[in-house]
């Protein structure tokens, strides 16, 4: 469903992406994490037809997004990062726009609307201007929006930044729906809990470059199951286990302080590139 | 082409709509002071080019208001594009430029002809009632789109709200002033006159002031403007192609 070959990005001097390559089957949930800075955002943006590669190809559905770029957005729904609805105008306005410019037909439009309101639950804030919505609302906003014309490919781009804990789990909850309704997503994030709970499978990127792309569990089982952070001094040292046992023999080794826990993705990316994801 | 420029122009009229009061009173508010100082101020006695003051400076107004709030799409574009970020939305859409350019061109022109027809109104009601015949209502419009299309490929060049603002004083403010709109042209030394021919807002005014006082305005001013606005029109889809990174 989505493929990048050898994907290049330069603004001036600074190369934002340095050659991806990866594919997404029709139906996957994948998340592309990585620190600020890393080039998720602009992955998403090239494939989206925001900004124009230096090299490689980007397609979608088998669609280059330069070669064929009306042909490739009419396959793809896209939830930025920031909010970018129409804060004067209604949800329902909003909605409107979004069918048209998709070249939808009116009483299509008007059936999608009804559908998405009740699947995002926002059905008694139709004729809300955008401008009263609280921010969890207008994120599940931009998501009805993105899926107005029935895309095959859902970027989600940090979809859950900036909301609360309990908000962030309702969105969850929608995008394991959208998946589980055959659409293929694209997430990024910077939140590590996010892509273990969501994602089928994850890339690791950094500085431009996939460092690790495997699903969460066997990224993980490659460090080992159990994790011990060893605390010295204004120092913290990790070190990791293939079973429990033998990290607390390690752990009673050792007697400073330490915590011992399950393996998690930020100890994959850590191991990786030597840094941490936020 | 598809019909997805409606959209692009169906939402700059809601967001007009839900304005329209705000947007009225604006409208309203330079002309009327325009005509209450050069008006009543300069007294109804003031014979310019053998006209009545006012009936030459109504038709100025006009082509000032066609070029002025055709221009103005320029800053929703700016506002949609680094405050609300609705721009991406139409980026991401399976739209063309072209079809981009003529939704926010067609909506820039409709903005001009509304506080176009508030400029007449106002004129009437201090009885001002001249000739808004096909002529003047042609180089109306086409004005507006020199100036809508102008709009937009500035709107995706500049950079922040202030460079907007900075459009706005150095390109618009002095052809406002400068084009025929309030003052005859004759009035200047030659070579200000011939350095005047090379704006489109001068070939405009004149044009809808022939129109309303009844003559013949001279069709060299329409074929100058359709040019330019074709030329604009381009330039504007250059730039929003442009503007994609």
């Amino acid at each position: 469903m989505i493929d990048l070959v050898e994907l290049r990005k330069h603004y001036k001097a600074l190369e934002a992406l340095k050659g991806v390559s990866l594919r997404v089957a029709s139906g996957e949930l994948f998340a592309y994490l990585g620190p600020n800075g890393a080039g998720k955002t602009t992955t998403i943006r090239i494939l989206t037809g925001l900004t124009r590669p230096s090299g490689g190809r980007a397609l979608i559905g088998g669609h280059d997004v330069e070669k064929e770029p009306l042909k490739a957005k009419r396959h793809q729904g896209l939830v930025p990062q920031h909010i970018n609805l129409d804060a004067e105008l209604t949800v329902e306005e909003n909605l409107i726009i979004h069918g048209r410019l998709h070249r939808m037909a009116a009483s299509d439009i008007r059936s999608r609307i009804d559908d998405l309101l009740g699947y995002v639950g926002l059905e008694e804030r139709r004729t809300s201007l955008v401008k009263r919505l609280s921010g969890g609302m207008k994120r599940r906003l931009m998501i009805a929006r993105a899926l107005l014309h029935r895309p095959g490919v859902l970027f989600l781009d940090e979809p859950t930044v900036g909301l609360d804990p309990a908000i962030r789990r309702r969105i969850w909850s929608l995008i394991k729906k959208i998946q589980q309704d055959g659409v293929t997503v694209f997430l990024t994030t910077h939140y590590i809990e996010e892509a273990e709970f969501l994602a089928d499978r994850v890339a690791f990127i950094d500085e431009g470059r996939i460092v690790a792309l495997d699903t969460p569990r066997r990224l993980m089982d490659g460090l080992g199951q159990w994790a011990i952070d060893v605390y010295r001094e204004n120092d913290m040292v990790t070190r990791y286990f293939p079973d429990r046992e033998s990290a607390r023999r390690y752990a009673e080794e050792h007697r400073d302080g330490y915590t011992l826990r399950r393996v998690n993705l930020e100890d994959v990316f850590l191991t990786y590139t030597g840094k941490k994801v936020a | 082409m598809s019909r997805a420029w409606l959209a692009v122009y169906l939402r700059e009229m809601l967001i007009l709509r839900r304005r329209f009061f705000r947007q009225l009173f604006s409208w309203s508010v330079a002309p009327l002071l325009y005509l209450i100082a050069f008006g009543y101020g300069m007294g109804r006695n003031v014979i310019v080019q053998g006209v009545d003051y006012l009936d030459f400076l109504i038709p100025g107004l006009a082509a000032m208001t066609s070029m002025t709030q055709a221009f103005a799409i320029g800053s929703e574009i700016n506002i949609a594009r680094f405050y609300w970020h609705i721009f991406e939305e139409f980026q991401a859409a399976p739209m063309s430029h072209v079809e981009y350019v003529l939704g926010e061109v067609l909506a820039g022109v409709s903005r001009a002809v509304l506080a176009g027809l508030v400029i007449i109104g106002l004129g009437a009601s201090f009885g001002v009632v001249l000739t808004y015949n096909a002529y003047f209502w042609g180089a109306f419009v086409l004005n507006s789109l020199v100036f809508s299309g102008l709009a937009v490929a500035l709107a995706m060049l500049v950079k922040s709200h202030a460079d907007q603002a900075f459009m706005n004083n150095f390109i618009i403010t002095p052809m406002a002033f400068l084009g025929g709109t309030f003052f005859p042209l004759a009035h200047l030394p030659s070579w200000a006159q011939q350095m005047l021919q090379f704006l489109p807002i001068t070939h405009a005014a004149s044009a809808m002031r022939d129109a309303a006082l009844g003559r013949t305005p001279d069709p060299f001013a329409y074929v100058l403007l359709a040019a330019l606005g074709a030329a604009a029109f381009a330039g504007a889809v250059f730039t929003v192609d442009r503007a994609r990174d």
